[in-house]
């Protein structure tokens, strides 16, 4: 794997000049790696994870099942191009097992969300049936663990 | 009334010095804002799947002794680690003995084996425990020197030049803490063959085996007609950041054993089971957690030891562990007042080379097991410290 690219997944937030430095790279080559990543369709953006629970009030976030029938030149990938569209869709995904498509909403309240599903989505010719699920309270999110994680106070500075 | 009761302190303890690292900790631990790069294990906490196996052997009312020489179960996963990684060959029932960290395996090793005044050679700079557990074993330490030119690595030479009658045994550590030192398979060799042409026992800690940066660690143990004379210790501490679990093993002839585990028997008893559950887990399936970790160290070494050099302080590559081991002598400040004066002018903290023994004067040793977010501003105020001289 690009070192690079190995460096920004260790998840800690550096600037191009930190990431030239650990690697000894200047900030120009740097940013070049960053520009093929992104070129290359590797890289797709940056953004901040949040802590859900403190977004909470802004919006809300469902996890729809939809079944669509398979076309015969393309499979499901036009309607789960045509789904993956929206804004209001974070992620989708063609899964294996009892349903076809696992999308992920986000809207500013539960109605928006709804108003989504029943008059977008639903609605969508390809799409059978779906099943909205709202997501209740978040433990953890893109790996980053929410609870107490309970350590780090207690390692004395200097050890043998 | 604490000089009356002084007196009640036996002789050879008295005369022990107290462990340089326990003074600076002290101050360290005043100064709340400071980096730490003194830190003697992993920055990473144990892996979950570590973690969520000894929560389910409590679960499971896990809460006994276990036998003497530990779980057979364990002793059967560590025979099976050893000989795939490192081409060992023990026999779980009698071959091998779990302990309480390497720290216990060293201890009763050498209580096991020392009659008064037996003489034990151990390289320097070296871990700090190990020229005071000879003594407390009534033993003498002799001490053979290792140098930054050679890598750190021992040097046959410097091993014929030290050695002197009634050595009884060789200790070793590769790779090294404090120095990142490690032995190629050449140089091992040349010192088995000492160890055999002179008689001498090995005891070799290989606690930091699995982070060997450069090549394939070599266990001494594996070498012809070495296994029956060495004893191999070893642990879960470093490689799976399981520090504070406390669970290390020792490896050796059914003899040999027999003799440490009475030691054991009479003073440990067995190692905590929890830890025992978890090295389990950790042994069989912790490989990838020790690849992650163990990539994370390289980039890290790379980085500060590249900034060391770069600021004026020649520092050599490590060849395993996580510690820089930089030479400080170019600022004219022996090691200690350059760790003091960075430490309170800079709030960097590093450990003087002296702790490690005299060998390690005119270094500091600097972990490298941090974030890179700790690491780049450290090295910007040792940058900052070593400019203001």
């Amino acid at each position: 794997m690009n070192e690079v690219l190995k460096t920004i997944i260790e998840g800690e937030s550096l600037s191009t000049a930190q990431i030239g430095e650990i690697l000894g790279m200047d900030e120009e080559a740097v940013e070049k790696e960053l520009s093929k990543l992104r070129d290359s369709n590797i890289l797709l953006g940056w953004r901040p994870i949040l802590n859900p629970e403190a977004t909470e009030k802004e919006h809300v976030r469902a996890v729809i099942e939809v079944k669509i029938s398979p076309e015969r030149e393309g499979g499901f990938d036009r309607t789960s191009e045509r789904i993956s569209r929206f804004d209001e869709v974070e992620s989708c995904y063609l899964m294996s097992g009892g349903y076809d498509l696992l999308v992920i909403v986000k809207g500013d309240n539960l109605h928006k969300v709804a108003a989504f599903v029943s008059e977008k989505l639903a609605t969508l010719s390809g799409v059978l049936s779906t099943a909205t699920h709202f997501l209740l309270r978040a433990y953890k999110e893109q790996g980053y663990y929410l609870g107490d994680k309970g350590h780090g106070t207690d390692k004395p500075a200097v050890s043998p | 009334m604490s000089q009356d009761s002084s007196k009640y302190v036996a002789r050879h303890v008295k005369e022990l010095p107290r462990s340089g690292i326990r003074d600076f900790f002290a101050i360290v631990s005043q100064m709340p804002d400071a980096i730490s790069l003194g830190i003697g294990e992993p920055d990473f906490i144990s892996p979950w799947h570590i973690r969520e196996a000894a929560i389910f052997a409590l679960e499971r009312g896990k809460t006994s002794y276990t036998d003497n020489l530990g779980l057979l179960e364990l002793r059967k996963v560590i025979v099976q680690y050893l000989e795939s990684n490192f081409g060992l060959s023990y026999n779980p029932e009698n071959e091998v003995l779990v302990t309480t960290g390497v720290s216990e395996a060293l201890d009763i090793t050498l209580r096991a084996i020392i009659n008064p005044g037996d003489k034990i050679l151990y390289h320097n700079p070296c871990y700090v425990s190990y020229h005071p557990s000879v003594t407390l074993a009534h033993g003498e330490a002799i001490s053979v020197p290792t140098q930054a030119k050679n890598n750190f690595k021992l040097e046959p030479e410097s091993l014929i030049n030290a050695w002197q009658p009634g050595c009884k045994a060789l200790l070793l550590n590769f790779p090294t803490n404090p120095t990142g030192g490690i032995m190629d398979r050449e140089k091992l060799e040349e010192i088995a063959r000492f160890a055999i042409d002179k008689d001498l026992l090995v005891i070799s800690d290989e606690i930091y085996a699995e982070l060997t940066f450069e090549g394939k660690h070599t266990s001494i143990a594996s070498l012809p007609g070495m296994k029956n004379r060495t004893i191999h210790l070893h642990g879960v501490s470093k490689a799976f950041a399981m520090t504070g679990f406390r669970l290390g093993y020792a490896c050796a002839s059914s003899a040999l054993i027999e003799a440490m585990m009475k030691v054991h028997q009479y003073s440990m008893m067995c190692a905590p089971i929890l830890s025992q559950e978890a090295a389990i887990e950790a042994l069989n399936n912790g490989q990838d957690s020790v690849q992650r970790m163990f990539e994370q160290y390289l980039r890290r070494r790379d980085y500060i030891v590249r900034r060391f050099n770069e600021i004026g302080l020649s520092c050599h590559v490590p060849e395993g562990t996580f510690y820089a081991f930089p030479n400080v002598q170019s600022t004219r400040l022996n090691d200690i007042d350059f760790s003091h004066r960075l430490l309170h002018e800079q709030k960097v903290a590093v450990v003087p080379g002296t702790a490690f023994g005299e060998n390690g004067k005119g270094h500091v040793r600097a972990s490298f097991s941090s974030s890179y977010e700790h690491l780049i501003e450290a090295a910007n105020r040792i940058e900052r410290f070593v400019g203001s001289l």
